[in-house]
C-alpha cells in the first residue's frame, strides 16, 4: 500500500515528440492518496490507459517520475513494483486450472502453500468460482476467464496498488453490479490504493471516492461525483457526466448578468472572464420550462418519458438544449420558454470553468 | 432441401480419381505384385506368397537401418525443436532486423538436398574444405569417409543447418500470435522467465510444434540425399538410414521382391506415425476449440 506521486510525468509513442499533440498524455502532477479509490474516466483514446500502463511500469514515460512513497521507481520493473493490475479483455493461463491461475502470483512471490490454498478459497468465493476451482481455464466462457483475471488481481493482499482497465467490459450486467460491489467491499476491507479506468460514468461514480476525469491526454478534473456534477472544470467534464449531458450557451457576460441569444440572463454571481469564448453550461436539471414566455424562448422537439423524469429536447435559436422535468409535470405547448436556476449556472472560457468572483476571493 | 439425384455427377470425380490412380495407386500396387512373387530374370514371374516379407522381418541388415533410422530421428528432433524453438524466442520481434531474420533463415530451406549434400561433402574435407582443413590443422582427428563418429557427427549437424530454420519460422510464428497482454499479466503477475515460457509461449505453440515435430520426424525418416552425397552411407553401413538401404537393395542388387516388401513395411510404418500424430494434432485442436 502506498501513495502514487506522479511528477511532471508525461507520455509520448513518438521517438522526438516537439509539439504538445505528440503527447498521449500531457505533462501531469498528481497525488493519488493512499487507500483512496479512484475511478479514471474519459472517451477511447484520451490517455487512460497510457496512465495506468505507466504506473504498473508496463510502459516507461517519456519525461517526469513515479514515486511510491516518496520512492522513485520510475525505471524500477513492474514486479518490483508490487502493482496488481486487471486488463480490459480476459488474460488466463490456458493450460493451468482455476486453483493455479488464482494461486500463480503468490506462488511466484513464494507463498507458503497453506496460505495460499485458504486465499484462493476466499478468491474463488467472491468470484463465485468455488464448483470450478479444480478444472482447467481453457475452455471456459469470456466472463468467467475474466473473473479467474480479477481473482488473480486480487489474490495479493500486499499489493501497492489495485489498477484496473475496464475490467468489466466482458461480464453481463446482473454480474458486473455483483462485481463492482465485491470490489469496493474488498476496497473497505483492504484500503488499497484502487485505480478504475472506465468510459461508463455510472461505473465510475458509483466506484470510487474521487473520480478523475481525463481529455485528449489531460487530466481536466479531478474531485467527488458531486463536484463533477455541480461544478464541472471543463466543458468536457459537463458533457461527458450525467445523462443527459450539460447544455452550453454561448454568452456574453457582464458581471453577473449574461446576454444569451438576446435575452438576458441572472447568473447569480459576479464573474470576469479574460477574453476567449465565454459560454454558459447548463445542467438540464437546472433548466426551468415554462408557458408564459418568460425567459429564452424555446421550442420543444420531443419529449423522452425514461421512468422517474421526463427528458425534454428543446430547440433554443436553433442549437439543440435538454431540460428535466418531473414525471407527473405536464409539459406547456405554446409560449414555451425557458430560465436557468441560478444555482446551476457555470460559466466557462475557452472550456475552462470561470469561478465566481467571491468564490475566487 | 430436397436432393437432386443424378448419377452422372460421380463423372465430375473421374479426373481425380484418374489422377491419383496415376500417381499413387497403380505405382503403389506395382509395388504390392513384386512383393509376392519371384523372378530368375527374363521377365518370367512367379508367385513367391509373404515370404519375402518373412525374409525381411528376420533379416539383421533391415533392422539395423531401421536402429540407426530411428536413432537418426531421434536425434535430430532432439536438438531441433529445442533449438528452432531458443532461436524463435531470441529473435527480434519486428521491424528491419525481423525481417532480415527471417530471410537468412529462410535460405538454408530453399537450397536443394543434392547441393545441401555436396556444400557439405566439401566443406568437411580434409584436404580443401574449410571445416575439415581448419579442425585438422587444429589438430582434431575429423575424417568422415573413414570415422564413424565423424561422419554421424556431419550428417546431424548438416540436417540441423538445414532444417532448424523451419522449426524456428513456425516457431516464431506460434509467437507472434501471443497478444501482448500475456506478457503483461505475467510482468503484473511476478511470473519467472521461465514461467512465460512454460505457461504462456508453450501452450501458444504447441500446436505449431506438434506440425513441426511431424515434418521434421517425416522428413528425417524418409532422408535420402544429403546423406548419400555425402558419406554414401559409408563408412561401412554406418550411415546407411531405411532409404539409402532400400535404394541399394532395389536398384545396386536389384532384388525386386525384398525390396518390395521392404517399401511396403517402411510406408506401413511411416503411415501408421503419421496417423499418430495427426490424432494428437486433432485433439489439440479440440481442446482449443471449445
Amino acid at each position: 500500500m502506498a501513495k502514487i506521486t506522479l511528477d511532471n510525468l508525461a507520455h509520448s509513442y513518438l521517438p522526438n515528440p516537439a509539439h504538445e499533440n505528440h503527447y498521449a498524455l500531457k505533462e501531469l502532477n498528481h497525488d493519488w492518496i493512499d487507500g483512496e479509490a479512484y475511478a479514471l474516466l474519459g472517451a477511447s483514446g484520451c490517455g487512460k490507459s497510457t496512465l495506468l500502463n505507466i504506473i504498473s511500469g508496463l510502459l516507461q514515460p517519456s519525461q517526469g517520475r513515479i514515486l511510491f512513497n516518496d520512492r522513485d521507481v520510475t525505471h524500477a520493473p513492474t514486479a518490483e513494483r508490487n502493482i496488481a493490475q486487471v486488463f480490459q479483455f480476459p488474460v488466463v493461463y490456458d493450460t493451468m486450472t482455476v486453483r493455479d491461475n488464482l494461486a500463480f502470483p503468490l506462488r511466484n512471490r513464494g507463498a507458503d502453500a497453506g496460505y495460499v490454498a485458504e486465499r484462493v478459497q476466499q478468491i474463488a468465493q467472491m468470484i463465485g468460482m468455488e464448483d470450478e476451482l479444480n478444472r482447467k481455464a481453457r475452455g471456459l466462457t469470456a466472463d468467467a476467464k475474466q473473473k479467474i483475471s480479477l481473482g488473480r488481481g486480487m489474490v495479493r493482499e500486499d499489493v501497492n496498488a489495485l489498477l484496473f482497465d475496464e475490467p468489466l467490459t466482458v461480464i453481463d450486467p446482473h454480474m458486473k453490479w455483483e462485481l463492482r460491489t465485491q470490489l469496493k467491499s474488498l476496497h473497505h476491507e483492504f484500503g488499497h490504493t484502487m485505480i478504475y479506468v472506465t468510459h461508463d460514468q455510472t461505473e465510475a461514480l458509483t466506484f470510487a471516492d474521487k473520480v478523475v476525469v481525463m481529455y485528449d491526454g489531460r487530466v481536466v478534473q479531478i474531485g467527488t461525483p458531486q463536484e463533477l456534477f455541480e461544478r464541472p472544470a471543463h466543458t468536457f467534464v459537463g458533457y461527458f457526466i450525467g445523462s443527459p449531458g450539460m447544455n452550453l450557451f454561448d454568452a456574453e457576460i457582464t458581471g453577473s448578468t449574461a446576454q444569451v441569444a438576446g435575452t438576458t440572463v441572472d447568473l447569480g454571481a459576479g464573474y470576469a472572464p479574460k477574453g476567449g469564448k465565454t459560454q454558459l453550461g447548463v445542467r438540464p436539471e437546472f433548466i426551468r420550462l415554462n408557458g408564459s414566455g418568460d425567459g429564452l424562448p424555446a421550442k420543444v422537439t420531443r419529449v423522452e418519458d425514461v421512468g422517474r423524469h421526463k427528458i425534454i429536447r428543446l430547440d433554443v435559436a436553433g442549437q439543440p438544449v435538454s431540460a428535466i422535468a418531473e414525471e407527473g409535470a405536464t409539459v406547456p405547448s405554446e409560449n414555451t420558454a425557458i430560465r436557468f436556476d441560478p444555482a446551476g449556472i457555470n460559466v466557462y472560457a475557452d472550456d475552462w470553468r470561470v469561478r465566481a468572483e467571491e468564490e475566487a476571493a | 432441401m430436397n436432393k437432386t439425384v443424378n448419377q452422372k455427377a460421380w463423372f465430375l470425380v473421374l479426373p481425380v480419381l484418374i489422377l491419383v490412380a496415376f500417381s499413387a495407386v497403380i505405382p503403389l500396387m506395382t509395388v504390392v505384385n513384386y512383393s509376392v512373387q519371384d523372378t530368375f530374370g527374363r521377365n518370367e514371374f512367379f508367385w513367391a506368397g509373404l515370404e519375402w516379407f518373412s525374409d525381411m522381418l528376420d533379416s539383421d541388415r533391415m533392422w539395423d537401418a531401421l536402429g540407426r533410422q530411428l536413432i537418426f530421428s531421434g536425434v535430430i528432433l532432439a536438438i531441433e525443436i529445442p533449438l528452432g524453438i531458443f532461436v524463435a524466442l531470441n529473435m527480434p520481434k519486428s521491424g528491419f532486423w525481423a525481417s532480415f531474420c527471417l530471410v537468412l533463415m529462410s535460405l538454408p530451406l530453399l537450397i536443394p538436398w543434392n547441393v545441401v549434400g555436396t556444400i557439405w561433402q566439401i566443406f568437411g574435407r580434409v584436404d580443401i574444405g574449410l571445416l575439415g582443413y581448419t579442425l585438422d590443422k587444429l589438430g582434431i582427428t575429423y575424417n568422415y569417409t573413414q570415422d564413424i563418429t565423424a561422419a554421424w557427427i556431419t550428417v546431424v549437424v548438416m540436417d540441423v543447418w538445414h532444417w532448424t530454420s523451419l522449426v524456428a519460422l513456425l516457431a516464431y510464428a506460434g509467437l507472434q500470435s501471443i497478444p501482448d497482454a500475456y506478457y503483461q499479466a505475467a510482468k503484473i503477475d511476478q511470473a519467472s522467465r521461465w514461467a512465460v515460457f512454460r505457461y504462456i509461449e508453450l501452450p501458444k505453440m504447441a500446436g505449431v510444434l506438434m506440425i513441426a515435430i511431424l515434418l521434421r520426424f517425416m522428413d528425417s525418416f524418409m532422408i535420402y540425399t544429403e546423406p548419400f552425397v555425402v558419406t554414401g552411407g559409408g563408412p561401412g553401413n554406418a550411415t546407411t538410414f531405411l532409404s539409402i538401404d532400400l535404394v541399394k537393395m532395389a536398384i545396386g542388387q536389384f532384388d525386386l521382391g525384398p525390396a518390395a516388401a521392404f517399401s511396403l513395411m517402411y510406408f506401413l510404418v511411416i503411415l501408421l506415425i503419421s496417423w499418430v500424430f495427426y490424432t494428437v494434432m486433432v485433439n489439440l485442436d479440440k481442446r482449443d476449440g471449445v
